[in-house]
């Protein structure tokens, strides 16, 4: 193997381990809700992992993210702990949002993971304004703001990107385009259903990527994210992409084809990967064996961190309402 | 007028608050002013005149009529280090901001388990008198007096017009200042400054022994001079400014209550729900046993504000009527 082709196929394994690591950390978590550990509204990302993984992999610590209410992925690809995470969908004191959010409202300060927004599209504007704060301090750093196909109906969304546009921000706008907003398909909630065109129509660079492929991903994220380095302003990427599970953890799924589902199962990207590289005569099988070998392990020490975590003291009910302050004197 | 003036000095409302901009875009880099035509028009309400010219396009931001996004940049921006001051023109247009202040602004520190506070101040216009009709003169600062998470302000003086910005730029959470659109012509002697103003506690504006007159921002004035006609009836009304809507400053309440017994609540909202029920019900919880007569209420009728001169001002909480509520506790 050549040293070009050796890389590649390295490479190749850290998405693999990366996107498995997010599969196997969402199984796990539909364990955990059925045994009723933990609660609340779990949307799952199975099907999409390839997005989370690929852009991340164009993004550095010092560039900021802001997702939605599906976004174990996004966190753990950022980098979050997985004990942090599992601690917090436990509602545990050591969980990354100290209990207060779940679920839903993932946060890490440090790592510039600006959550967790549960509100269709109500994530953009605040993506806009911490790439403002990056515009006018001179910061080359890019901000990257997850949303669904859901949030295009959403003034939000276009509030947000003629912002974004009229003022150069550097915002990299990654839309999952699912197919889905909750139960209702894209073609019964949008008049016009090419979402990167309509991006397109506000003047910044936008194009669909084919959202099961992590390389593709990882390819047009590192164009984007040089672009909006470079001072191109924002950029729009429509992932095409598809969700294997229900919207939540409650819904029935009644509204899907189950041929559809499986049409889209073909493509998992986990697959398609492991295929390529396989074509390409990569090492797969024992590379996949040790991946599942630590990712299992991460994934058990997660939730054995979890358990044994503290409850949040009812003492600290109040806590994290206003910032602590320090007394006039 | 320089902000360090020894001497007193006749002012406006207005240019006390432009001053105050201005005071906080010298002292501090991270400050910037964004908002629907705070630029080149200079304000709606004239308030911003002239800061393009001297800070620059950079820290002067015209918007887009985006209340949403606009909101919602400056929460970013103020995650991202810095301490932006967003106008919206009006509180009735502050509605289609609502999610992010309420479910971004107001949320984000607890959510996030204490790690990202917000430092962000939202000023606005409220308040009725100006034949504007419904959609642009509603009083609902009261709604916003409802969340946890945001400091809500509303200046009834010249000199807290002048001295209320720079602490709410030092509260590392969000802080949102109600103007009410009557004040801004308010003109008066600004005296020389006494230090930043204490936005946890209400203000006695005028010492009194019969009767206490609650209110805040537009209806200052008209309480004020509710007192001194009492005053010739030989009621002598103290008057409060609560100041701070949220958090209300209780103790003040009951302290003057305790001193006179007897309570008018002014706010020029409705009645229902209003500020005012939740004043008149920490009366009813803490000074129940200091009354002597039952707590009065004059706020707006329950009607969207109407244009015509004549029915805008039946609608309203007039000098009148505090009088006459005043009336019906004392005698």
């Amino acid at each position: 193997m050549s040293a070009d082709v050796a890389t590649r196929a390295e490479h190749r394994g850290e998405l693999l381990h990366a996107m498995l690591r997010i599969r196997r950390f969402e199984e796990r978590c539909v364990e955990l809700y059925s045994a009723a550990k933990i609660r609340g509204f779990v949307h799952l990302y199975i099907g999409e992992e390839a997005v989370a993984v690929g852009v991340n992999e164009a993004l550095t610590a010092e560039d900021a993210v802001v997702s939605t209410y599906r976004e174990h992925g996004h966190a753990l690809a950022r980098g979050l702990p997985a004990e942090a995470i599992m601690a917090e969908m436990y509602g545990r004191a050591t969980g990354c949002s100290g209990g207060r959010g779940g679920s839903m409202h993932l946060f890490d300060a440090g790592r510039r993971f600006y959550g967790g927004n549960a509100i269709v599209a109500g994530g953009l504007p605040l993506a806009a304004g911490l790439a403002l704060a990056d515009r006018m301090c001179g910061r080359s750093r890019v901000t990257c703001c997850f949303f669904g196909d859901g949030a295009f109906a959403e003034g939000e969304f276009h509030e947000t990107a003629n912002l974004a546009a009229l003022w150069d921000l550097p915002l990299l706008f990654v839309c999952e385009n699912n197919l889905y907003a909750m139960g209702t398909a894209l073609q019964r909630h949008e008049a016009q259903t090419d979402l990167a065109l309509r991006a397109a129509s506000y003047g910044m660079a936008a194009w669909a990527v084919d959202g099961m492929d992590v390389e593709a991903v990882e390819r047009a994220a590192r164009r984007a994210a040089e672009g909006i380095r470079g001072g191109g302003g924002p950029y729009f990427l429509e992932m095409r992409t598809y969700r294997f599970r229900a919207h939540s953890m409650y819904d029935p799924d009644r509204y899907r084809d189950k041929a559809e589902i499986e049409r889209w199962k073909a493509r998992d990207p986990v697959t398609r990967l492991t295929d390529r590289m396989r074509a390409d005569a990569e090492p797969v099988e024992d590379r996949l064996g040790e991946i599942e070998r630590q990712v299992t392990e991460e994934i058990d020490a997660a939730v054995d961190g979890a358990e044994r975590a503290p409850e949040e003291p009812v003492e600290s009910l109040l806590q994290h309402v206003t910032s602590p302050r320090t007394e006039a004197t | 007028m320089t902000p360090d003036a020894a001497v007193a000095t006749k002012t406006t409302y207005r240019e006390a608050m432009r001053e105050a901009l201005r005071e906080a875009l010298r002292a501090d880099d991270r400050v910037f002013l964004m908002g629907e035509d705070v630029g080149r028009y200079g304000g709606c309400f004239g308030v911003s005149l002239g800061l393009l010219e001297e800070f620059g396009p950079e820290r002067i931001l015209d918007t887009p009529l985006s209340e949403s996004a606009f909101v919602g940049a400056g929460i970013g921006a103020a995650l991202n280090g810095m301490r932006p001051i967003v106008e919206i023109m009006t509180i009735n247009f502050s509605l289609l901001a609502l999610d992010q202040i309420l479910n971004n602004a107001a949320t984000l520190l607890h959510m996030s388990g204490g790690q990202l506070s917000v430092p962000l101040v939202i000023r606005m216009t409220t308040g009725a008198g100006r034949q504007l009709a419904a959609q642009h003169s509603h009083s609902l600062e009261g709604w916003y007096a409802h969340i946890p998470g945001i400091r809500v302000l509303a200046p009834a003086t010249i000199e807290d017009a002048r001295h209320m910005l720079a602490p709410a730029l030092a509260d590392p959470d969000p802080v949102l200042i109600f103007e009410h659109g009557s004040l801004y012509n308010a003109s008066g002697e600004l005296a020389p400054p006494a230090g930043p103003v204490d936005l946890d506690h209400a203000a006695v504006r005028r010492p009194g022994t019969d009767i206490s007159l609650i209110t805040y921002g537009g209806s200052l004035p008209k309480a004020l001079t509710a007192a001194d006609e009492l005053a010739n009836d030989g009621i002598d009304a103290e008057v409060v400014d609560l100041r701070t809507l949220r958090p209300l400053d209780g103790t003040a309440v009951a302290a003057s209550v305790a001193r006179t017994h007897r309570a008018v609540v002014i706010d020029e909202a409705w009645r229902s729900g209003s500020l005012a029920a939740e004043v008149s019900a920490r009366i009813a919880e803490t000074s129940f046993y200091e009354l002597d007569a039952p707590v009065e209420r004059v706020c707006s009728a329950e009607v969207p504000i109407p244009y015509a001169r004549l029915l805008e001002q039946a609608a309203l909480p007039q000098t009148a009527d505090i009088i006459a509520a005043a009336h019906r506790a004392v005698d």
